[in-house]
């Protein structure tokens, strides 16, 4: 497991064993690998990419080649125990249908993003007078996949309004576990439990 | 184990029946032609059935007995392909209603001792699917590892998966659909009535005497067309002239594509039977798998095991992509394990049965995956 993305491997820790799992933007399929494999999980994939989804069913996965703001809809609800959307949510083109397709499709969601608040993006933008360029958003402005920034307390907030349920909520500078204290600042990643 | 002649090449197998065909009728007996590859394991779990498509053969990873070609699929099956006799046990059957040694209007009726012509039964591709069956009970094979198949092949797959859940642990299906649509259908009516306008037709009583080949020729001609991509024969093609530095102003073959197609439609009337061709369009155009289920596709899956892959090309307008989708949105609301990839190539719905690695990738990852 010491492979998996650091936030990945967040998830992986607190997926109940044996669950349904759907994962959005699963990639190559190494979080998806290490539920099945660790887990004992039933874990689906949705992905965008051919190659990562070849990738993916070459490892035994069963995986959709699909896109998270078109081909949630075909799901039916309450149909997993947990859908996941890592790293995906800033790419959607209507990140807050997706997270509603998130919390009908599955009992519970999980959902990491890049914090776009975190001081290093605020230093860029506040000083530097540029889209930030870092290691957690590598690409520049007109080549990111990034199009719905989103920070820790934006996405706070989106869950009040819509009464989510926080379970639970873990914050991440590279790969080390930080406290909930100031993470809208310090942390790089956030990754929450959700339902509905 | 000792030599048991069920297992082999050019296989022929007359099965008592009855079979019950869609429309009604109980075929008695059926005529199966097969081909066997690799050797069954002891617990039968290695068992694998290819699927072949509208004008294909058995000949899947061997030569043709008659014309030497190399089998149609062994870019997929064969040492060290995804699909290996070295570890599976390789079934492929001719469909009935065809014309390569399995009950067909070519074959003769045993009431009469003629060719059944037209008065053979109208089939479906569930009926080729019972067939198979019938012919694995007689191989001994309960259960198969994996149902594979492109085009009718994936109609195949499809139609074992939903009527013999309990026997296919996994179904791939390759650029394919659940039903045909009315351009599907159109293209088909095109090519029967062909075939029936040429005189030598002659309401399919022509077994004997020459065949209707300038009927089956056009026929063969439209469906070419379905089968490629506009910017494959353009590439292919273009408007380039056929051995020659100018138009003729006349009907010759001036084109490259037109002397193509021709070429097409002449080679295949030697290897295949007209009212064959009626009646296997005839079963593609009748497949509509919603429509066995109650309307709902869902329905079709609902309570098997069987994993899937559907694999699309997106040069396929033929079975495009979209009707991939809908089967794996049918499939995901039934719950079933699925997995569908949309692959590039240039090659239109021929692309499956060429050179196609990502194919092959995804195929054996998918194959192994069910361990």
């Amino acid at each position: 497991m010491s492979m998996l993305r650091p936030d990945l491997a967040v998830i992986a820790d607190h997926v109940a064993p044996g669950s349904r799992v759907l994962d959005i933007g699963c990639g190559d399929g190494a979080l998806m690998a290490a539920l099945r494999d660790a887990h004992g999980c039933d874990a689906r994939g949705l992905e965008i990419d051919p190659g990562n989804v070849a990738a993916a069913v070459a490892r035994g996965l069963s995986v959709i080649q699909g896109d998270a703001d078109v081909d949630l809809a075909g799901y039916p609800d309450q149909s997993f125990d947990y859908a996941i959307l890592s790293q995906t949510l800033q790419t959607a083109r209507a990140p807050d249908v997706v997270l509603d397709h998130l919390l009908r499709i599955g009992r519970r969601a999980f959902v990491s993003f890049p914090n776009f608040a975190q001081w290093r993006v605020r230093v860029s933008l506040l000083w530097g007078g540029r889209m930030p360029v870092t290691r957690q958003l590598p690409e520049q402005w007109y080549d990111t996949p990034n199009i719905h920034h989103v920070t820790i307390d934006d996405f706070r907030a989106f869950l009040r309004d819509r009464r989510i349920t926080v379970e639970g909520a873990w914050f991440l500078s590279g790969d080390r576990q930080r406290s909930s204290a100031a993470a809208n600042l310090l942390a790089q990643h956030a990754i929450f439990l959700l339902r509905r | 184990m000792t030599a048991d002649d069920r297992f082999g090449c050019n296989r022929l197998a007359t099965l008592p029946g009855p079979l019950r065909l869609d429309g009604g009728v109980l075929l008695s007996p059926v005529e199966i032609a097969y081909q066997t590859y690799g050797t069954l394991a002891a617990d039968g779990g290695n068992a694998i059935l290819v699927c072949h498509a509208l004008t294909g053969d058995q000949h899947v990873a061997s030569a043709h007995p008659r014309t030497g070609k190399p089998g149609w699929w062994t870019r997929l099956i064969g040492p060290g392909k995804p699909i290996d006799p070295a570890r599976d046990f390789v079934i492929c059957t001719n469909v009935i209603g065809s014309c390569m040694g399995s009950s067909g209007p070519a074959s003769v009726n045993p009431a009469t001792g003629r060719p059944w012509g037209m008065r053979f039964p109208v089939i479906t591709i569930r009926d080729m699917v019972r067939a198979q069956a019938m012919l694995l009970d007689h191989l001994g094979v309960a259960r198969l590892k994996a149902v594979v198949g492109g085009s009718m092949g994936g109609m195949q797959a499809l139609s074992w998966a939903a009527t013999f859940p309990d026997r296919v642990a996994a179904a791939v299906v390759i650029a394919s659909t659940a039903r045909h649509s009315a351009q599907n259908i159109a293209f088909h009516e095109v090519g029967r009535q062909a075939i029936m306008a040429d005189p030598k037709w002659n309401g399919g009583d022509y077994y004997g005497g020459e065949p209707p080949a300038a009927g089956l020729a056009v026929a063969r001609m439209a469906a070419h067309i379905t089968y490629l991509s506009e910017a494959g024969l353009t590439e292919k093609f273009g408007r380039r002239l056929q051995a020659r530095e100018a138009k003729s102003f006349g009907f010759d073959a001036d084109f490259q594509v037109e002397s193509y197609l021709r070429h097409q439609g002449l080679s295949f009337v030697d290897r295949f039977d007209a009212n064959s061709y009626l009646y296997i369009t005839r079963a593609l155009d009748y497949f509509d798998l919603a429509e066995e289920h109650g309307g709902l596709l869902a329905n079709a899956f609902r309570g098997g095991t069987t994993r899937f892959c559907l694999v699309s090309f997106d040069t396929d307008w033929l079975y495009p992509t979209l009707e991939s989708r809908n089967i794996v949105q049918a499939l995901n609301a039934a719950g079933a394990p699925v997995s569908f990839v949309e692959l590039t190539s240039p090659y239109g719905h021929d692309a499956f049965l060429l050179d196609a690695p990502e194919m092959n990738r995804v195929v054996d990852g998918f194959l192994r995956g069910g361990r």
